[in-house]
């Protein structure tokens, strides 16, 4: 394994009086990129909301290390300030916030402080990956926009803001064939020239076709229940998940 | 998450909050007498029927009642407000002959630099008079008159000026036209000359800093058939633990098929009672724009109101007001639809903030010759936190079957979802509330030219620094 940049041990997480997580355990490596899979409330976006930092998610106990240093300690502006990045499943409607004010805020904040004009040429340039019209940076922020639009928006922010580990929480589902595609040449994008890791939450297979999957974990109940190379993924769904939900 | 809690008085306003030494300008004695009334009218050299427009006005003020339906101004005592305070300096259309400290003034409020780069002509008041008053040579040349009110009065527009001056505010109206009237000083007067497109803005500045004194501003604006003009006005004061009082008067003509827009980006200190009063006259196929942005003042009565005069008239009103802190502000707007076919179309929007009370009051009014008239107002409120207050008060008086009206009126809270999809791109939790807000005002700094976008997006970051954690 290369250099650790996460590391997940033992963590357990409630909603409220709910008990979602219950033991779960990851590393994730420098560069690497890993699928996470799992029935229906499994966990898989709880472990995504717990990692950013989502207020409902309290951790009861574990650990998550991430760069070195403990995350669970940080704000979630921290935590995307130290290289986290998040997906969103269904981005928030922002009223008269521009996406490239927006972008361009979160650059500065991340220490990447353009100028309007060079923030403009590299926004298009990441835009052109993602078949985006230029005009999306004109517009108000997911306000109206279609599930593919921010499902790309989404990934277009991702290129922007270049994290160390990216968790991409079901960016494929509710897309149509073309948008996954163009989704997964945007990770693809992301992932060799920024290099940094993954994690993808997903249903589907689609979106990994264009990318190495360096390792595959099964979610069930709040663990991890069984883990393998890309033969995994082929193997869950020829048979589904059905082997690893305990009766 | 962290819970950092850093909750501040006041927010930090240096380049308003600077105090002046005021101890060589010339102060009429505070309070309000028929002496110190004829006082002011013999310093500004009145002509004879101002004098005694504002003796009559005195009497009006004493007779009047103090309103009773808005905020309270039991903080006002008229027997501690200087009327009239002069400035060390003569009025100059150089900014090098202007006093060194008045002039830092205004450069540290980016006055000067904005004449520069984007203005057409610029007048500057500080206290009651105007220190600067500038235009551009081709605008001059144009024919148009962008003047000082007490030259104005005696130059070449004086009888436009006497058929014109109160009487879109007249005295009778309330207690504090009366009081503007008996008192009033400095402004600006602005001829348009038919025909005549003046492409890039005029501004002016009304700068109040003398301790415990008021500001009575007349702005007078005729605009002639087929002319347009954009008129941008800014206001601020130094805080004192003392009221202040601003009680101006804008006068509006718009002509045939002419068009005003008029905007105020206006950041009084939070002891000042801002008792503002604006109208404006629209003839047959004129179109009046107002652009407002109110962020200071600890009470204020504002609500800028549009008759619709001439058929087929138009005006279009976006406003926002946020009040954070120990502010009440009164505002909205008011429109009395009189020809046919005339439209409104208003959009206001508040902001309320740590126990800030904003009321957002808005007056259509449809008369019985009005066929044709449309309008739709659309009031939304944001509010901050639970300690803050904000009513919507609209009233629609329609007096004819064939017109059109909607009113909207909502209310929201900034979500923390929202909050967090920000925070997880790197923005603090101030920074991501700052930019929800900016967003909520979008449509207003949409209107405005760029430097004075730029300066109500401070202005809201201002506000919304030290929000609770």
């Amino acid at each position: 394994m290369s250099q650790e940049i996460l590391n997940i041990e033992k963590l357990c997480v409630s909603i409220g009086e709910k008990e979602i997580l219950k033991g779960l355990d990851l590393k994730i490596g420098e560069g690497e990129t890993h699928v996470i899979m799992g029935p229906n409330g499994a966990g898989k976006s709880t472990l995504g909301n717990t990692l950013m930092g989502k207020e409902e998610y309290e951790v009861t106990s574990g650990k998550v290390t991430f760069l070195g240093e403990d995350l669970l300690e940080m704000g979630t502006d921290e935590r995307a300030k130290k290289g986290l990045f998040m997906t969103f499943q269904n981005p928030i409607e922002v009223p008269g916030v521009r996406v490239s004010e927006f972008i361009r805020n979160s650059c500065e904040a991340l220490g990447n402080k353009m100028s309007l004009w060079n923030f403009k040429e590299t926004a298009l340039e990441q835009m052109k990956v993602l078949n985006m019209d230029p005009s999306y940076l004109d517009r108000e922020l997911n306000l109206g926009f279609s599930g593919g639009e921010k499902k790309k928006a989404e990934i277009f922010q991702l290129l922007m803001l270049k994290p160390r580990l990216a968790i991409l929480d079901e960016t494929d589902s509710g897309l149509d064939v073309d948008a996954v595609r163009t989704v997964s040449e945007g990770v693809r994008v992301y992932h060799e020239r920024v290099g940094g890791s993954l994690i993808i939450i997903t249903h589907s297979t689609k979106i990994l076709e264009s990318l190495d999957v360096d390792r595959v974990h099964v979610i069930c109940d709040g663990r991890v229940v069984a883990e393998g190379d890309r033969k995994l993924v082929d193997e869950i769904n020829a048979n589904g998940f059905e082997k690893y939900i305990k009766a | 998450m962290s819970e950092e809690k850093t909750y501040v008085e006041d927010i930090n306003r240096t380049i308003y909050d600077v105090i002046d030494d005021d101890s060589d300008a010339f102060k009429l004695e505070e309070g309000l007498s028929e002496d110190i009334v004829l006082q002011i009218s013999k310093e500004k050299d009145d002509p004879d029927w101002m004098r005694d427009f504002r003796l009559k006005c005195l009497k009006i003020y004493n007779e009047l009642e103090i309103p009773n339906w808005g905020p309270g101004v039991d903080g006002l005592d008229m027997d501690h407000i200087y009327t009239y305070v002069r400035p060390n300096a003569k009025m100059s259309n150089t900014w090098d002959d202007v006093p060194e400290e008045i002039k830092n003034t205004f450069e540290r409020l980016g006055i000067p630099q904005a004449e520069r780069t984007s203005l057409a002509g610029v007048g500057a008041q500080y206290d009651s008079e105007l220190v600067y008053h500038n235009m551009q040579k081709q605008v001059e040349d144009q024919g148009v008159v962008y003047c000082d009110f007490e030259s104005a009065i005696k130059g070449e527009y004086s009888e436009m000026i006497r058929e014109r001056f109160m009487k879109l505010l007249p005295p009778t109206d309330h207690k504090y036209n009366a009081l503007h009237g008996a008192v009033w000083s400095g402004g600006s007067f602005v001829y348009v000359p038919k025909g005549v497109k003046v492409s890039v803005p005029l501004q002016s500045y009304f700068r109040l800093n003398a301790k415990g004194a008021g500001q009575f501003e007349h702005t007078l604006i005729i605009v002639e058939e087929g002319a347009s003009l954009h008129f941008i006005e800014g206001c601020s004061a130094p805080k004192y633990n003392v009221a202040n009082l601003h009680s101006g008067s804008v006068e509006l003509f718009v002509a045939k098929n002419a068009k005003l827009r008029y905007s105020t980006i206006e950041s009084w200190s939070k002891n000042m009672y801002n008792l503002n009063s604006k109208r404006a006259l629209v003839e047959e196929g004129g179109r009046m724009e107002w652009v407002s942005g109110s962020f200071g003042s600890h009470v204020s009565y504002l609500y800028p109101s549009t008759i619709l005069k001439g058929d087929n008239s138009s005006m279009e009103y976006t406003g926002i007001a946020f009040a954070n802190t120990g502010q009440n502000l009164d505002t909205g707007m008011k429109v009395m639809h009189l020809g046919k076919n005339t439209s409104s179309v208003v959009s206001t929007k508040s902001i309320s903030k740590g126990g800030g009370i904003n009321t957002t009051r808005t007056s259509v009014q449809v008369m019985p010759d009005a066929q044709g008239a449309k309008s739709i107002v659309s009031c939304e409120s944001l509010m901050l936190d639970s300690l803050s207050k904000s009513d919507t008060i609209p009233v629609m008086d329609i007096r004819t079957d064939d017109a059109d009206v909607g009113h909207e009126a909502t209310i929201g809270s900034i979500s923390d979802e929202a909050v967090f999809y920000m925070m997880s791109r790197g923005l603090s939790e101030e920074d991501a509330r700052a930019l929800i807000v900016s967003g909520f005002a979008d449509n207003v700094s949409r209107e405005l030219p760029m430097e004075y976008a730029a300066e109500m997006n401070n202005l809201i970051k201002l506000e919304m620094k030290g929000t609770i954690g």
